[in-house]
């Protein structure tokens, strides 16, 4: 209840700003076109080049040559395992931790902020979460050093491998660090359409404890629901290169960052094979995703008897009590890394295996971060001005949506995830060659549009739910008053959404800031931003002056976040009515 | 504020359907201004289906023929904002984010510029509902029955030409149902409003008023 | 009477050219500063230093001040990136106005470029401060990795392959490349060398080969099949038993050098190798490393080079490229661009080519007990044909990447 009918008996109503409902009637398509036409653009632009098709560097004739080079490459079995072996872990872990969690956590008191204490992680950009456990976990790193030589005997750090280790197990526990939180996220509020409070009611009546009640009665509902955030999480992990070139391993490093060292190879007979890499991380994520289905079922036929067989079990409970406990380390790991990096800010010398750093200097800590100043401004530049347009074009298409007959359909929810569930790299380098033909490459509006793309299904998908879930009888009301459509919306809607926009624009803010091959590839270099300065001198530069960057990159969007969280509470200080909102 | 020269509400056969099952069938009703014509029918048969096709807010997925005049003008095909039918719903809906004062001088037409004469109407409007000086409140900070009381003088503050009733005294107790519906009634039957209410509960029927059960109609 | 003029002509002649060649304005570098004034130069450099991210920060500041030249730094993570860009310009048919205006360039990259024509120029005539460029005894300066230069670069620093170790855990250390393999079993795990991807890496395997192979005057020529094979056996025979020994038992390496760098300072290697003679004394100055590391080379020689920039064919900014460029070689700019409290760089310059004063500023800069003078670095090894270069990174993968 809420569209308003257009037609009776078949004669349209008489529109009251009919140029406002035309203009809106095209918000859909424009945006459509927005975020897909550099996807399906760039994906051709690098498909033609993997079969050998690119005029004007001289591939003049479709060939197969660049996939016989790509296979002909010493350790390419590897990196395709690699690939598999990390992408597949993160997110099966992911998914089993995330769901545990919340089997552990729903319902219980203790708990109940857990959305609030998760959120501020998921701003955290990839890359500086990355760059602290790179410290964190290496051999010589904070852990060891806490822990040495008082307990461990050791005055050098161990000859051990843990940073670029061939299994990638850091990279692993690095995704793992904001995967399980989003998916947690998306969990709670898949809950939302479930009445899950009452049925698990229901079955604790029964006997079932609260961990194996919540396994064996919501999992199943809830699931289906969060099939598409895991997808996006298994398409990431599979291809994820900011990550990947910090903590995983160099060789054979996974596809993707293979693919990203041949683009910027000086001899360029290697872009063939690297499109073709970039095909194959493609075909890769594809497969792996109908191989998940695949395991989907598998999972559903063989607890199918599980289900039902009356088990009522504490091996439930104490395993997502286990669960619970790894989560929480994770936490403190994550926490643990934005530290260990606020901490070499501000030191001045942290040799091993003093715990804390020996020296320390405030002074030139401001002094390496006014040096971050370029960075710092073009990265707020872009990401304000992304999360702007997409707010604008989401809010045409939720108003359109709501004055338009038809109620969306699954497919656009598909549409949105499109550019979450094609590899970067698969795209964004046929992109590249699209924008310097158009004279646009390096330009600030070419990264801010390849951001928007990244950017606005993020932020549709935050915002759509509280949009929708919005009591339609105050819009009726209104109107009854006699406010026009566009008085509502301005009137009404906004405000009594504000904070669920504002925390929208803060996710949206936050993937802007986390982006580095969009910037890569769109901004040719000329643009910096926090994240590829950080990821560019991560490899060994001075840690002080990476501990400024990885502190400034996490500190933005959680200012970005609070200011979204404060701001509301500021405004409506004096409206109770407004507290259950957002 | 009395206006007594509205026209009657005119329902001309309605019908309303529902992926083949018929809602509402062919309604003919005309409401005499001042009068009052209660709509009963147990849930799930139409009621506020009906509601929501005369001030326009009908979902896509109904199917609905007939014409709704008010006086001379037939406002079926007219929007929402445009038909000057005021409704109040279970909920009083109150704008959470504005103050009771702010709520009340939303309803007044935007011709009205003069802020003076815009807060006379809201201090006069509030003095009726026995709440004087409330004009900087915390809507949520009102009890039930008052707010119920505000959200009527928003209503009526838009100087609307009927009165559309949706089970608007099933959320308050029964001592206030009672004051609360007699002051409903003789707002509408001071300002000369045709009024449809709704509701399941036979008490809420002013003495004398006409009842059209809907289930009756229902195959 | 003619003989006395011929004969003070024959003088002036030769006092002409016994003279230091002052700044010769021609009109045609005036012109070229004019037009220059208001430009704004992308130079595309590597960024993963701090030091040289100042340096060229403090060159844009100079540039700006004095020629109303602004600069622009394009962080690089590899010069490879700039070449990919300016390639795929050419491909997109773009011209003229391209993004890259000067990059800093070396060895393959500059073979890259250099052969496909995307260089503008010969240029470094047209500077000014080229004259002071020592052209004899560091031949580096005219050949790049064998590849003759031709006017297409300009150079701007120096440097030779120099080894960094801490004394304060190792007492002895390697007198050659052969030798590396004992110290190496003295000390297991406690040396590297970057990735052989990476210039600084691929420069370890050149030193080795230039020592362990029989006649060095053969890497100048471009490496065939055959002679690849037969020159490099002795190499990956020597890197066989040395691998196992290395850090990570050789089955990880650091990026690059700096990467490197901050192994040593963590105390996860005691040696390691070094591009610039002055990155030891410039790194305990920024506390990049501990007080107790010295250098050292090799009594036999070591392998130097030159960093040049290079202008591209499309650049956008050609005018104001050629002005940093020229500032580069000023003799202010290298010495001090040798302070060790700025990059440290040894001068491409000849000292005996710059007037007195200038030549007091170079014996002014700080000395360090971690900084080898020029009598210590001893002769430069001339460097192989950059295809070995490749053709090495080429065998490494293939041989060690599993």
């Amino acid at each position: 209840m809420g569209a308003t009918v257009h037609e009776v008996n078949g004669v349209p109503l008489r529109a009251g700003t009919s140029r406002w409902r035309r203009a809106l009637a095209w918000a859909p398509v424009l945006t459509m076109t927005v975020f897909l036409l550099p996807v399906v653009a760039g994906v051709v632009g690098t498909l033609l080049p993997a079969f050998g098709y690119l005029p004007a560097l001289g591939g003049g004739t479709l060939s197969l040559e660049p996939w016989r080079t790509l296979c002909a490459q010493p350790g390419f079995a590897t990196s395709v395992l690699l690939t598999l072996s990390t992408g597949f872990a993160a997110t099966l872990l992911s998914v089993v931790l995330a769901l545990g969690l919340c089997a552990f956590a729903y319902g219980r008191p203790s708990a109940r902020r857990l959305g609030a204490v998760l959120a501020p992680l998921l701003s955290t950009p990839h890359s500086a979460l990355a760059i602290g456990l790179a410290f964190l976990v290496a051999p010589s790193g904070w852990l060891v050093r806490a822990l040495s030589p008082w307990l461990t005997g050791w005055t050098l750090p161990p000859d051990v491998a843990t940073v670029g280790h061939p299994s990638g197990w850091p990279l692993v526990v690095a995704l793992l660090l904001k995967e399980v939180p989003y998916l947690v996220l998306m969990t709670l509020g898949a809950l939302n359409q479930v009445p899950a409070a009452r049925q698990l009611d229901v079955a604790r009546s029964l006997g079932y404890g609260r961990s194996v009640a919540w396994l064996k009665v919501i999992v199943p509902q809830v699931y289906p629901q969060i099939r598409l955030p895991i997808y996006a999480v298994l398409a990431f992990s599979l291809s994820v290169v900011d990550v990947a070139l910090v903590l995983g391993p160099g060789n054979p490093p996974p596809l993707s960052v293979l693919a990203v060292r041949w683009f910027a190879d000086a001899d360029i007979r290697w872009y063939f094979p690297a499109a073709a890499a970039a095909c194959l991380q493609l075909v890769v994520v594809a497969g792996s995703m109908v191989a998940w289905l695949g395991l989907e079922r598998f999972v559903a036929r063989a607890t199918r008897g599980w289900l039902v067989a009356g088990g009522r079990g504490g091996a439930a409970a104490s395993a997502t009590m286990l669960i619970a406990s790894v989560c929480g380390l994770l936490f403190v790991l994550a926490v643990a890394a934005i530290v260990g990096m606020a901490l070499w800010s501000v030191a001045e010398q942290w040799r091993f295996p003093d715990a804390l750093p020996s020296a320390w200097s405030v002074a030139n800590g401001v002094r390496r971060l006014s040096g971050l100043a370029t960075a710092t401004w073009q990265t707020l530049g872009i990401g304000i001005a992304a999360t702007l347009l997409a707010l604008v074009l989401v809010l045409a298409c939720l108003e359109n949506e709501a004055r338009a007959p038809r109620p969306p359909g699954l497919g656009s929810l598909w549409l949105l995830y499109v550019p979450l569930l094609v590899p970067q790299i698969a795209f964004l380098f046929g992109a590249q060659v699209l924008l310097v033909r158009l004279a646009w490459d390096g330009a600030f509006a070419a990264v801010i549009w390849v951001h928007l793309v990244f950017v606005l299904p993020y932020l549709f998908l935050s915002l759509a739910d509280p949009w929708r879930a919005l009591d339609p009888r105050y819009a009726r009301t209104a109107a009854s008053l006699g406010a026009s459509p566009a008085r509502v919306f301005a009137r009404v809607k906004l405000p009594l959404l504000l904070r669920p926009i504002l925390i929208a624009c803060a996710v949206a803010f936050a993937v802007s800031v986390s982006q580095y091959l969009p910037t890569l590839f769109a901004g040719n270099g000329r643009v910096a931003t926090l994240t590829t300065e950080a990821v560019t001198l991560a490899a060994g530069a001075d840690r002080r002056v990476i501990g400024v960057h990885a502190l400034a990159q996490t500190a933005l969007p959680l200012f970005v976040y609070l200011a979204a969280v404060i701001v509301p509470a500021i405004v409506y200080a004096r409206r109770r009515g407004m507290e259950r909102w957002g | 504020m009395s206006e007594s020269q509205h026209g009657a509400l005119r329902l001309t056969q309605v019908r309303i359907e529902l992926a083949g099952r018929e809602l509402v069938p062919a309604l003919d009703v005309v409401v005499a201004p001042g009068e009052c014509v209660t709509v009963m029918g147990p849930s799930g048969c139409g009621k506020s289906t009906l509601l929501a096709f005369i001030s326009g807010a009908l979902d896509a997925a109904f199917r609905a023929t007939g014409s709704v005049c008010v006086g001379d003008e037939d406002i079926t095909r007219c929007a929402p904002e445009q038909r000057r039918v005021g409704i109040l719903f279970q909920d009083d809906l109150l704008f959470p984010h504005l103050s009771v004062g702010d709520n009340l001088s939303f309803a007044i037409a935007a011709q009205v510029l003069d802020r003076v004469e815009r807060g006379q109407r809201v201090s006069r409007a509030l003095a009726e509902a026995e709440l004087p000086g409330f004009e900087a409140r915390d809507p949520a900070s009102l009890s039930g029955g008052q707010r119920a009381r505000v959200a009527l003088m928003r209503t009526l503050l838009s100087a609307p030409r009927a009165l559309l009733l949706d089970e608007p005294f099933s959320r308050l107790d029964a001592q206030l149902r009672g004051d609360f519906r007699r002051l409903v009634f003789r707002h509408a039957a001071e300002r000369g409003l045709p009024t449809l209410l709704v509701t399941h509960d036979p008490a809420d029927v002013p003495p004398g008023g006409r009842v059209i059960t809907l289930d009756d109609f229902v195959k | 009477m003619m003989n006395l003029r011929r004969r003070v002509g024959a003088a002036a002649l030769v006092m002409a050219l016994a003279m230091p060649v002052a700044h010769a304005q021609t009109p045609a570098w005036t012109e070229i500063v004019a037009t220059a004034r208001g430009q704004s130069v992308n130079w595309n450099a590597w960024a993963g230093d701090e030091k040289t991210n100042a340096f060229i920060a403090w060159v844009g500041d100079e540039v700006n001040r004095r020629y109303g030249v602004k600069v622009n730094h394009v962080k690089l993570k590899d010069t490879g990136e700039a070449v990919t860009r300016v390639v795929a310009e050419k491909a997109g048919s773009r011209d003229r106005d391209g993004s890259v205006d000067l990059v800093w360039i070396n060895g393959p990259n500059f073979l890259a470029l250099k052969q496909q024509g995307l260089l503008y120029g010969p240029f470094t005539a047209a500077l000014p401060n080229t004259a002071f460029v020592d052209t004899t005894g560091k031949p580096s300066n005219r050949v790049d990795f064998t590849v003759p230069v031709d006017g297409l670069a300009s150079p701007w620093r120096m440097a030779q392959i120099v080894f960094v170790y801490d004394q304060k855990r190792v007492a002895d250390v390697p007198k050659s490349m052969t030798d590396f393999v004992a110290w190496a079993k003295r000390h297991p795990g406690r040396t590297t060398h970057p990735n052989v991807r990476n210039f600084l890496g691929a420069t370890f395997f050149k030193q080795a080969l230039v020592e362990l192979v029989a006649d060095p005057a053969r890497l100048q020529q471009p490496a065939t099949d055959a002679s690849f094979v037969a020159l490099t056996a002795p190499l990956w025979a020597w890197y066989d038993t040395l691998k196992p020994q290395l850090w990570r038992r050789g089955a990880q390496f650091p990026d690059n050098g700096p990467a490197q760098r901050q192994l040593m300072n963590d105390g996860e290697i005691d040696m390691m190798i070094a591009f610039n003679p002055s990155e030891a004394a410039v790194a305990i100055h920024a506390g990049l490393l501990p007080e107790s590391v010295r250098t050292f080379v090799f009594a036999k020689g070591t392998i130097g080079n030159t960093s040049f920039v290079a202008i591209p064919y499309n650049a956008a900014h050609k005018e104001g490229a050629m002005v940093v460029a020229n500032f580069l070689l000023d003799p202010a700019t290298q010495a001090h661009a040798q302070d060790l409290r700025q990059m440290g760089n040894f001068t491409v310059l000849d000292l005996a080519r710059l007037t007195a004063v200038e030549r007091k500023r170079f014996d002014d800069l700080p000395k360090h007990p971690a900084l080898p003078t020029n009598a210590e670095l001893g002769h430069t090894l001339p460097e192989p044909h950059p295809s070995w270069m490749t053709r090495i990174t080429a065998e490494w993968e293939r041989r060690y990447t599993k």
